[in-house]
């Protein structure tokens, strides 16, 4: 009996083996594999390294099938005659049916035993055909078409499209150049009529001014009468376009994409912290997109944190160290600002001086700004809060990047909680010396020209010329969010990494560096670390929350090293949207 | 290594007396002096030559005429029939261009404007000709027929900067050019 029970469970069909762990065999160009079931046949391809083209699909957004670019030919084992048995060859797998005719890979799931070909005369056949209906009516644009060179239109077109067209008739002539938004660009003429864009701003944005009008070849995207697409999602509709039909304001004409060189950092504009791609060309940012990450940003992120690079490439750039001698300020080498700025304040008795920082700067920043009110012994340390409106999707009320950082890293529940102190104490005359770095106190921190003006000594360091830099008396020029390697935490608590892009301008340093060398001229015994990863390294021997970690360690989509109960409230959608398999995430 | 022994070749005595052979190149030589003195050397017609020879004077008198048709001189930007900027700006030849003689900036078409339509021109273009190798890969990559390699060969300039071919100098150069593919102007 037993001998048998073992024999059985030696001759248990594949079949079976899949379905103990909820998973289906599916044949894929002539390979078994399993899959859990339930996946669409373009994922499971996906899973087998196999690339279907596709348009219309998109695993974030609900898949209506329309463009037909997924076609695959399908099988499945003939469907048993009344009281017959399926028979099993000797791989254990029926034997498959295959349909001469296609079916689309995106919205169909796959079954047990069933067969799927992405390759062969029939499938490269459905393929050239409706990339030859998709280019009868497309513009020859490409020249003049920001999306090309990441357009898939020309990359399915070099794979699967014909040489030249045998269209003898007009193409259609379709509304052009649109104005349409603030951030966003209609042409018609390109569009395949995959609706991505009008499915995006329907379940994503949950604004849905974009639909179809008109029927047949003269089917266009327009925006809803009297309405306009102007969310401050709408640049991620340009993202997902997979032509140039939606193309963005901002980057319009501005660089061709095969110049930019890609890095991978993150947003530093909220709490959130969106996964990002800075795109770049020589020490020149011309664009942001957003990353997948899908326990940060999902693949989307806010048009208003996407454009605000440019401050980057102002005029107002502090490009150089200052003093102020005489009511003016020179420019200076980093040797004499930094003593300059330490004279300043060695005269004074460690309560007269503050140290005010901002909630902006990267965890190592912050680190070692702790430890130059330790060098300088002061209690007065504090960030400046930032807080606005939260949008409910993936702008948090903190407008601060690192609000949790500096809270891990100074070991208290409020990072600004002296800040009222310090104001009192400006007040009665008390403090006398200001360190600020990069922050402009005058606009964000309560203080008036006047408060500063009264002060005998004032080091800051900053992006941009400011109010507080005019009042300083050592500059002290500082890196943007692309200039630097840095880590940061978000609101939920994920320790993430913005990579460098660019240098800073001029003579501008990474502000570890400015820190370093302000401990290196306050204490002689100071070991200044001879790298960023040197000062993360530190940072995490000495702060427990970041102990194990490293620059390497986080990668390139974080870690979570706490939990801080907080959710991003976009993801949390995203979560519901897949659970109910409206999408596939 | 194998050593291979060579015997050198045997000669025979008139060859040993290498002066039969001095005489004869110098028959052929002076042959051409007394033609080139006549003004009847060979190609001398074709080339210009002034008189004595097939050197031509140069820079009194130039190649200008006598360059065939395919010579590939600087490259410059050409107008169409409606003195139309061929160039859409699409940087493919600043891509392609092996020394990176070409720097491009894009910039839009105001809406005011005849050709508002084609929507992308150069804000500027700047070919460096001391950098640019004239390979006309530009030309050949360009897909609006805009570009041109043109029988100038004279680059001549003070300074660095002189060097440098900006928009306006390139379209001087380049000229009208007609009979070439319409695509923008609604000609066809």
């Amino acid at each position: 009996m037993s001998e048998e029970t073992t024999a059985t469970a030696e001759m248990k069909l594949p079949k079976d083996l899949a379905a103990e762990k909820g998973l289906v065999n599916v044949q894929i160009d002539g390979h078994w594999i399993q899959v859990p079931r339930g996946t669409r046949m373009i994922e499971a391809a996906k899973m087998a390294e196999k690339e279907i083209p596709h348009y219309c699909y998109h695993p974030k957004l609900s898949s209506p099938g329309n463009c037909r670019m997924c076609l695959v030919q399908m099988g499945m084992p003939p469907r048993p005659a009344p009281g017959q048995d399926p028979t099993y060859g000797e791989d254990g797998y029926q034997e498959i049916g295959w349909m001469p005719r296609p079916v689309i890979a995106c919205a169909n799931t796959v079954a047990e035993n069933m067969g799927i070909r992405t390759t062969g005369e029939l499938v490269e056949g459905f393929r050239e055909g409706v990339m030859e209906f998709l280019l009868i009516n497309h513009p020859l644009d490409c020249p003049i078409c920001d999306q090309a060179g990441e357009c898939q239109l020309q990359e399915f077109s070099v794979e699967h499209g014909r040489g030249s067209s045998r269209f003898k008739e007009d193409k259609i002539k379709k509304p052009k150049n649109v104005d349409i938004g603030a951030n966003i660009r209609l042409d018609d003429e390109r569009c395949i009529m995959c609706s991505r864009c009008i499915r995006f701003m329907d379940e994503v944005a949950e604004d849905p001014v974009l639909g179809f009008s008109q029927r047949g070849t003269n089917t266009a995207v327009t925006v809803h009468p009297g309405k306009r697409l102007d969310n401050n999602y709408a640049l991620n509709t340009a993202d997902i376009c997979p032509v140039g039909a939606l193309t963005s304001n901002d980057f319009r004409f501005q660089m061709r994409v095969w110049f930019l060189k890609e890095t991978k950092t993150i947003d530093v504009n909220c709490g959130t912290g969106c996964n990002t791609v800075v795109w770049t060309r020589g020490n020149e940012v011309f664009r942001v997109t957003p990353r997948e990450n899908n326990e940060v940003n999902s693949a989307w992120m806010p048009d208003s944190h996407r454009l605000s690079f440019h401050h980057l490439h102002s005029d107002s750039r502090l490009t150089s160290p200052m003093v102020k001698k005489d009511g003016t300020h020179h420019e200076t080498s980093w040797t004499e600002a930094i003593s300059a700025a330490i004279e300043g304040a060695k005269n004074l008795q460690p309560d007269q001086i503050a140290i005010i920082a901002s909630g902006r700067m990267s965890n190592e920043e912050l680190f070692l700004t702790r430890q130059l009110a330790t060098a300088l012994q002061t209690e007065f340390l504090s960030i400046v809060p930032r807080n606005g409106e939260p949008d409910h999707k993936l702008i948090s009320a903190d407008r601060n990047p690192n609000t949790i950082g500096a809270q891990m890293i100074w070991e208290t529940e409020n990072a600004s909680s002296k800040l009222g102190m310090i104001r009192e104490g400006v007040k009665s005359g008390q403090i006398k010396a200001f360190f600020v770095f990069g922050e402009n106190i005058v606009k964000h921190a309560g203080f008036s020209e006047d408060d500063l003006a009264q002060m005998d000594h004032l080091v800051s360091s900053h992006i941009l010329a400011n109010q507080t830099a005019a009042a300083s008396s050592v500059i002290l020029p500082g890196a943007g969010f692309a200039e630097k390697r840095a880590t940061y935490v978000n609101i939920t608590g994920r320790l993430q990494r913005a990579n460098q892009a660019i240098l800073p301008p001029g003579n501008a340093r990474e502000d570890w560096e400015t820190l370093a060398a302000l401990l290196s001229a306050l204490d002689e015994n100071y070991t200044a670390p001879a790298s960023m990863d040197g000062v993360f390294k530190q940072l995490a021997t000495e702060i427990s929350t970041f102990s194990g970690q490293s620059f390497g360690s986080i990668g390139d989509l974080g870690v979570k090293i706490a939990e801080t109960g907080v959710t991003i409230p976009l993801i949390e959608q995203e979560k519901a949207r897949v659970e109910s398999g409206q999408i596939t995430g | 290594m194998a050593t291979i022994k060579v015997t050198r070749p045997k000669l025979t005595a008139g060859e040993k007396i290498y002066f039969g052979s001095i005489f004869k190149g110098m028959i052929v030589t002076l042959k051409h002096a007394y033609r080139s003195l006549r003004g009847k050397s060979v190609g001398s017609k074709e080339l210009a030559s002034s008189g004595l020879g097939i050197t031509m004077q140069y820079p009194e008198q130039k190649w200008d005429e006598h360059l065939p048709e395919y010579y590939r001189g600087v490259p410059a930007l050409v107008t169409d029939e409606q003195d139309r900027e061929r160039c859409v700006s699409c940087q493919l030849c600043e891509f392609i261009c092996p020394p990176k003689a070409i720097k491009i900036t894009p910039g839009e078409i105001p809406n005011k404007d005849e050709w508002a339509h084609v929507e992308k021109r150069p804000q500027s273009f700047d070919i460096d000709m001391i950098r640019c190798i004239y390979c006309g890969m530009c030309e050949e990559v360009c897909p609006e027929q805009a570009i041109y390699l043109r029988p100038d060969y004279v680059v001549t300039g003070n300074s660095r900067s002189d060097m440098v071919h900006d928009k306006e100098r390139l379209y001087e150069i380049g000229g009208k050019r007609v009979g070439l593919v319409n695509k923008w102007n609604k000609l066809k």
